[in-house]
């Protein structure tokens, strides 16, 4: 370590004066440096000072250890839902053994026994998959970032940090890599950086690199072909349709949502997570995992959390009890399987409680995580067009988010005022 | 009860209800036509005023709205005169004088009523009254209800639902700029360069509920 240290202090005079040869370049040294070490702001134990290095890059290094366990199910389950599908087709006699192609990965390690599928096999399909998604997603975003730290000579920021890790966990696998690239360009700077980057912006950029990909290139984000990876040009299976639980119990004529869903997928595959989807949404377990942390070391609102939790079990509960079952579709569903399918649970626990898009006041907290729940649920029940509404109910309460903190300070000045 | 008729798909409420819905969201006048901008840019400084604002855009188009629509249908579309004994008369070609000319008589009666009989409202109205009676929201949603070929009890729900969604536009946007206020935002983009991109994406937030 100390050989690093005397390293970087070695080249320090290279960037930080004024005047220095490389000065245009400080952030990215001040970014490089602060990634290594702490740095020195801890003040004594007399008056008023920071203490802890608590600052804003180990707050994000904590939020990306809460996703780990998506992470790492993702990849698995890339691999899982892959070679399932492959099975399935060749067992129909839809895919001859010899009609299987390897990818880069596979090339590299050596492919899989089709009929004998190890777990490393699964894996090499699953990292094959999702590390391109990764390194693309934080090459474009923090490329562009430090363009802009570097045009504006202010300190590279970590906020992208975990945009980047949540923009993989929230695309299909089979996503085209330059669509990925292009939404995160366009999230990064018109719904991020043009605000003023990191604590700035008004919407989730991870949320907004979906919206962007589902309204751009609706093909590839939705439908029963997207949700499972495979090698081909497209990165799709030929000929292999799953669709997504939301979407089994999507059509009306269906009177038992609940019942459709069990013939598909039992309880356990949706809580831990065996069924095709985005990469990281599906296994229930890994978000609670990361929804514990994240609460453990205080920085996910548990608010939010809870609220939302509470807004869909209730408005599911009062619609499931009181519609007719001839209104069919979602609205049939039990309220804990609304809970159990889509991404909702992910999008409430690591996009929901972003601490800069969401409301600051406790009492906006609450209000805001119900009506996420409310209106994912709406969406889910009543809107024909998408089957899931997790994503565009944290958009639009992103939107209200500034206005449901002002009428909260509003409403306390009236009631401080009241009291004197 | 609502609900049981919200069940049979046809029913009145559903109809009403998605009407309402499609104009506060998915075909929000200013959020998806971009109707009523020049008082949405100049008024969202502040929730307060752009409150005021919103409640009053609801009040002329909830009332304007209707109006047109008898205008319309007794007196300017082909053979509307009927009543009045004159069956081949066609007055559509003074569509927009007369709308323009009905939305500010509207207007200005709904102003002097309100002065007089609930001056406290009419403080909180104020200045936005007069103002708005020449928003190109208000005109847009009356061409839209001839266009659209609404009965009148759908004008009705249009007129108000039209309101309440330039509303929620408009105080959103107020809230995010006062948020915006202490943001590094590049110097060109500064002002009206921002409003427009927050605009554009919260257009995309409310596609929520496109599809209805």
């Amino acid at each position: 370590m100390q050989f690093l240290r005397n390293l970087i202090e070695k080249q320090r005079q290279l960037y930080h004066a004024k005047d220095s040869k490389f000065h245009k370049a400080w952030p990215l040294f001040d970014a490089f440096e602060t990634f290594l070490f702490a740095p020195e702001h801890r003040a004594g134990k007399q008056g008023v000072h920071v203490r802890d290095y608590v600052d804003l890059k180990r707050v994000m290094n904590t939020v990306i250890i809460a996703m780990l366990p998506c992470l790492l199910w993702a990849i698995w389950n890339t691999g899982a839902q892959h070679f399932h599908a492959v099975e399935s087709l060749l067992g129909a006699g839809k895919l001859a053994p010899e009609g299987y192609t390897l990818g880069w990965l596979q090339a590299l390690l050596g492919g899989p026994t089709l009929g004998a599928v190890t777990a490393f096999d699964t894996i090499v399909f699953g990292l094959q998959r999702m590390l391109p998604i990764l390194i693309v997603s934080y090459g474009v975003g923090l490329g562009i970032e430090m363009v802009f730290s570097v045009i504006r000579s202010e300190e590279v920021s970590e906020g992208y940090l975990v945009s980047g890790m949540l923009i993989a966990l929230i695309v299909p696998a089979s996503i085209p890599l330059w669509q990925l690239a292009v939404g995160v360009a366009f999230a990064v700077i018109l719904g991020k950086e043009v605000f003023g980057g990191t604590g700035m912006n008004i919407f989730n950029p991870a949320m907004m690199v979906r919206a962007f990909l589902f309204f751009s290139f609706a093909a590839q984000m939705s439908g029963d072909q997207v949700w499972v990876a495979g090698n081909n040009s497209q990165h799709l299976i030929d000929g292999y349709s799953s669709p997504t639980a939301l979407a089994i119990v999507k059509p009306s004529v269906i009177t038992d949502a609940s019942a459709t869903l069990a013939e598909h997928f039992s309880r356990a595959d949706l809580f831990f997570g065996n069924i095709p989807g985005s990469a990281g949404e599906m296994s229930k377990l890994a978000v609670l995992l990361g929804a514990f942390w994240l609460i453990f070391t205080g920085v996910g609102s548990w608010r939010v959390m809870l609220a939302g939790v509470l807004g869909m079990l209730g408005i599911a509960f009062v619609m499931h009890g009181l519609m007719p079952a001839s209104f069919g579709g979602p609205v049939t569903l039990s309220p804990v399987d609304h809970l159990l399918v889509g991404g909702f649970l992910f999008g409430l626990v690591f996009m929901a409680t972003d601490p800069v898009s969401s409301p600051e006041t406790n009492t906006g907290k609450w209000i805001y995580g119900v009506l996420i729940g409310v209106v994912t649920f709406l969406v889910r029940a009543v809107n024909p067009a998408y089957p899931e509404g997790t994503m565009l109910s944290i958009l639009l309460l992103n939107a209200f988010a500034p206005t449901i903190d002002h009428f909260v300070v509003a409403a306390n000045i009236k009631r401080r005022l009241a009291r004197s | 009860m609502i609900l049981n008729m919200l069940a049979d798909e046809p029913s009145a409420v559903a109809h009403y209800l998605s009407i309402a819905l499609r104009s506060i969201f998915v075909e929000n006048i200013l959020l998806s036509f971009f109707l009523g901008m020049c008082s949405y840019l100049a008024v969202s400084k502040r929730v307060d005023s752009s409150l005021g604002l919103g409640v009053a855009v609801i009040f002329v188009l909830g009332i304007t709205v209707p109006i047109n629509w008898v205008v319309q249908h007794y007196v300017l579309d082909p053979g509307a005169l009927a009543w009045a004994g004159i069956p081949d008369s066609d007055l559509s070609y003074l569509q927009f004088l007369t709308f323009i000319a009905s939305i500010a008589t509207a207007v200005q009666i709904v102003e002097m009523a309100v002065d007089k009989f609930s001056p406290k409202l009419y403080a909180a109205l104020g200045i936005f009254l007069p103002l708005i009676a020449v928003n190109c929201a208000i005109l847009g949603a009356s061409l839209f209800m001839v266009e659209r070929k609404y009965a009148f009890g759908e004008a009705v729900v249009f007129g108000f639902g039209s309101g309440i969604g330039w509303m929620l536009a408009i105080v959103s946007m107020a809230a995010i700029r006062w948020r915006l206020r202490t943001a590094h935002i590049p110097g060109p983009l500064k002002g009206l360069g921002i409003t427009f991109i927050t605009t554009g994406l919260i257009a995309m937030a409310f596609m929520t509920f496109s599809g209805i």
